[in-house]
């Protein structure tokens, strides 16, 4: 394995060495934000093909002459699926993490380069047997991105798409299961163990502290996910009873399981899924705090309350599942208890908000395309996570469950938020990834209707969710006390149409700019971390066998008696830099 | 861009701010030819073994938990070879500290023994439970039987195949070169195996007594 290693940090010669099986990192990062920009394409189609059913019922849509019920869910189950797995767990972490967390720590590579390589590869294996599912006999599966049995262990049975639909979405997600845990691991341990001389942990920079906490989350998280879905599968193929209860009749037909429990699937899954909520998040506060001290030109305001606080998140994050299945009839004492550690997430969540706000205090703000990205951050996580606090209450969570206010709330804080961190990332380490600026012109363009736009379309649906109107329902015509909201569903599907159109002004500027772009500098933005010494984009062992030494903390900007408004990382006492403080 | 291009740039950048960037102390063509340190792989197995430990704890919960709220559960009677299998691993786990302390001590010889001997040992235990699947195979005792004989095979079945992994390294490392220059990297992989192996004897014994006890 030494000998493997020694040869990963040559240069590869060819295209498939260099392109497709590539053992460099920044390749790895490339390949895994293509995936993940393919994805939310298909994820984003699919919720446009909702939006319009919603709203013209009867309509003739592509793909689908008029949307049965059964298709609305399958398109529900694989929007969500898609956006979850694909897109907020691969771009924000293996994506942008894997090609910047060795550079900010002064590494050649990941620890395992081997493994960071079959890790995406076994992701997008994945990703090939989910979008399979659309294409085989009774399509994809109508279960949710949740797959609650006995819906999800039945087979086809209980519906089209249950049958090999259902079979290939477990699939895919243990597949998924296995590259994420070997991501998780190279991510830990090269963060542990491969950062250069004089950087010590507390002078990470906390982007490099949320891709740490969120792999950790991650390694716990996925191992639990894929034993549950191996039981999953067990119910489906081999007859076992894990989670399919006894007696159960579906069209008139009794179904041959006995004894399971429906509930001991929300509890592994959940166990997972809360933590999944985070493994999409903290990266995004990572960069979203990255940014703000780098255009607010002022030091992160309390670092190590912000280190603590991601520990804080992520250790709650841990122990709240149960706040997903308060209507599942649990005990009122661990409801109770789960409501508990579930608000307290929400004192972590105010030293983070507070932290960023206080950073933006008396800066020297520029208001570049990735700062708005990140102010927009900010503010979808406060508007997303207040509505969190309504849902963690038991008797609050009652009558909402299952309503449009969690939609709301669940896109805005984890769908959104996220997104708005990945595309601050995108247009701040563009230049680095790329050699070229994107436009910022475009980018703003880009920025305000999107800004705008996901406000229109997730706002309203606290509202109709608060007029108890159920998720998941194709179809509201037929339904008296929905007839009142349907204005409203109208207003947000014009909001979604007009948002996903600003979309392309990104994916315009991002591939106008690939080649036509403005060459980038080294540092264009003035900026303090390790990946602003390196060439753009950086040379195959980044730092061509030169590492830098680390001489004091990320977020050294505007530090009075200092040359410059910013002092790089590497850049020891006394050699232009801010001399002892 | 090549190499030498981007030692140049690198030079004209003045990365280290004094003109001379720091040698990383672990750069390619270090000591042991390695361009990581050893102690990744430590690291990455202790890792491996959260994950590992993660996944039995899903599926030990899910046994209580099934086995709590069920009125159907049948306990199935244990096959007496798992006692001779519980033997084999557990003396494994002594044969594979002794190769490992051998190497330590310079003597790839005795090493390469008491390895052999060690992944001899982790094949008769998988035999020794294929033998008990069959057994109860034809005793009638199936994956779908019973919950209690849902879980054994699942539990038992993870097992084995994370000790037919444990199997694969070992093999793998028992062709490793252990030639003076390269046995500082053998040492690590040899202690990071043994680690693994150790760790799949206690979850052993942990499943086998939620078997016996809870059965």
């Amino acid at each position: 394995m030494a000998e493997a290693h020694a040869v990963a940090h040559e240069a590869p010669k060819g295209f498939i060495r260099k392109y497709i099986f590539s053992l460099d990192h920044k390749v790895i990062g490339i390949q895994y934000i293509l995936l993940a920009l393919a994805a939310v394409f298909v994820g984003m189609f699919l919720s446009l093909l909702m939006r319009l059913h919603l709203v013209w019922p009867n309509a003739k849509l592509p793909f689908f002459d008029v949307m049965t019920p059964e298709q609305y869910l399958a398109l529900m189950t694989m929007h969500g699926t898609i956006m979850v797995f694909f897109v907020l767990t691969t771009a924000p972490q293996s994506g942008f993490g894997n090609y910047f967390l060795p550079i900010q720590i002064g590494a050649a590579d990941m620890a395992f380069p081997t493994l960071n390589m079959l890790s995406f590869w076994f992701t997008f294996v994945s990703f090939a047997v989910m979008m399979a599912a659309f294409f085989v006999v009774g399509g994809a599966p109508i279960s949710g991105w949740t797959a609650y049995p006995p819906l999800s262990a039945v087979g086809e049975i209980a519906g089209p798409g249950l049958g090999w639909g259902q079979s290939l979405w477990v699939i895919s997600i243990a597949i998924f299961c296995g590259a994420s845990l070997m991501g998780a691991l190279n991510f830990i341990t090269t963060t542990l163990d491969l950062r250069t001389k004089g950087m010590s942990l507390m002078r990470m920079p906390l982007t490099c502290w949320a891709w740490f906490v969120t792999a950790i989350l991650a390694l716990l998280g996925f191992a639990v996910l894929l034993a549950a879905g191996i039981l999953l599968l067990l119910d489906r193929h081999a007859g076992t009873s894990f989670f399919v209860p006894g007696g159960l009749v579906i069209t008139e037909k009794l179904i041959p399981h006995k004894g399971g429990s429906p509930l001991l699937w929300q509890h592994l899954f959940w166990f997972f899924g809360h933590p999944e909520v985070y493994i999409a998040i903290l990266p995004g506060m990572g960069i979203t705090s990255h940014i703000l001290s780098t255009f607010a030109r002022k030091p992160i305001f309390g670092y190590r309350a912000m280190v603590y606080a991601i520990f804080a998140i992520a250790l709650l994050g841990l122990s709240v599942w149960g706040h997903h299945m308060f209507t599942s009839g649990m005990s009122p004492y661990s409801a109770f208890a789960f409501s508990l550690l579930t608000m307290s997430i929400g004192v972590p969540s105010a030293i983070k908000t507070f932290n960023w706000i206080g950073t933006l205090w008396g800066g020297q703000i520029r208001f570049t395309t990735p700062m708005l990205f990140a102010i927009g951050f900010v503010s979808l996580f406060v508007s997303g996570g207040l509505s969190g606090i309504f849902l963690a209450q038991p008797a609050v969570d009652l009558p909402l469950h299952d309503t449009y206010f969690v939609v709301g709330h669940f896109h805005l804080i984890m769908g959104v938020a996220a997104i708005f961190g990945m595309f601050g990332a995108t247009y701040y380490w563009f230049s680095k990834m790329f050699g070229r600026q994107m436009s910022e012109f475009l980018g703003k363009l880009h920025f305000w209707p999107t800004f705008i736009g996901v406000y229109c379309i997730f706002m309203p649906m606290h509202f109709i969710g608060l007029a108890g109107h159920e998720r998941r329902y194709p179809d509201t015509t037929a339904v008296q006390y929905l007839a009142a909201l349907q204005p409203v569903h109208l207003f947000m599907t014009i909001a979604a149409i007009v948002t996903i159109a600003a979309q392309f002004i990104f994916v315009f500027n991002f591939f106008w700019s690939l080649w036509r772009g403005k060459k980038a500098e080294v540092n264009p933005w003035e900026a303090t971390t390790l990946e602003w010494t390196v060439p753009s984009p950086p040379p195959h062992d980044n730092f061509a066998g030169r590492y830098p030494a680390v001489y004091r903390g990320p977020y050294e900007y505007g530090v009075p008696g200092a040359a410059k408004d910013f002092t790089p990382q590497h850049v020891p006492d006394g050699a232009g830099g801010a001399g002892s403080h | 861009m090549t190499g030498k291009a981007a030692t140049q740039e690198l030079e004209a950048l003045d990365v280290g701010g004094t003109g001379a960037g720091t040698e990383w102390p672990w750069a390619p063509g270090g000591p042991d030819g390695s361009a990581v340190p050893q102690r990744v792989y430590v690291t990455g197995i202790f890792l491996a073994l959260a994950s590992i430990l993660m996944f039995f704890t899903a599926l030990t919960s899910a046994y209580l938990v099934r086995q709590g709220i069920s009125t159907d559960w049948v306990p199935i009677e244990l096959p007496a070879i798992l006692w001779a299998n519980t033997a084999v691993l557990l003396g494994s786990s002594a044969t594979i500290e002794r190769a490992r302390r051998l190497l330590a001590q310079g003597r790839p010889e005795g090493f390469r023994r008491w390895w052999g001997l060690t992944t001899a040992l982790g094949l008769l235990f998988l035999a020794g439970q294929f033998v008990a699947w069959t057994e109860l195979r034809a005793a009638g005792v199936y994956v779908a039987t019973n919950p209690s004989s849902s879980f054994f095979y699942v539990l038992t079945g993870a097992h084995g195949l994370h000790l037919l992994g444990g199997v694969a390294a070992l093999l793998y490392l028992a062709r490793r070169d252990e030639s003076r220059e390269h046995r500082a990297g053998l040492q690590t992989a040899a202690a990071a195996a043994s680690v693994y192996w150790h760790f799949l004897g206690v979850i052993w014994v942990c499943v086998f007594l939620l078997l016996n006890l809870r059965g």
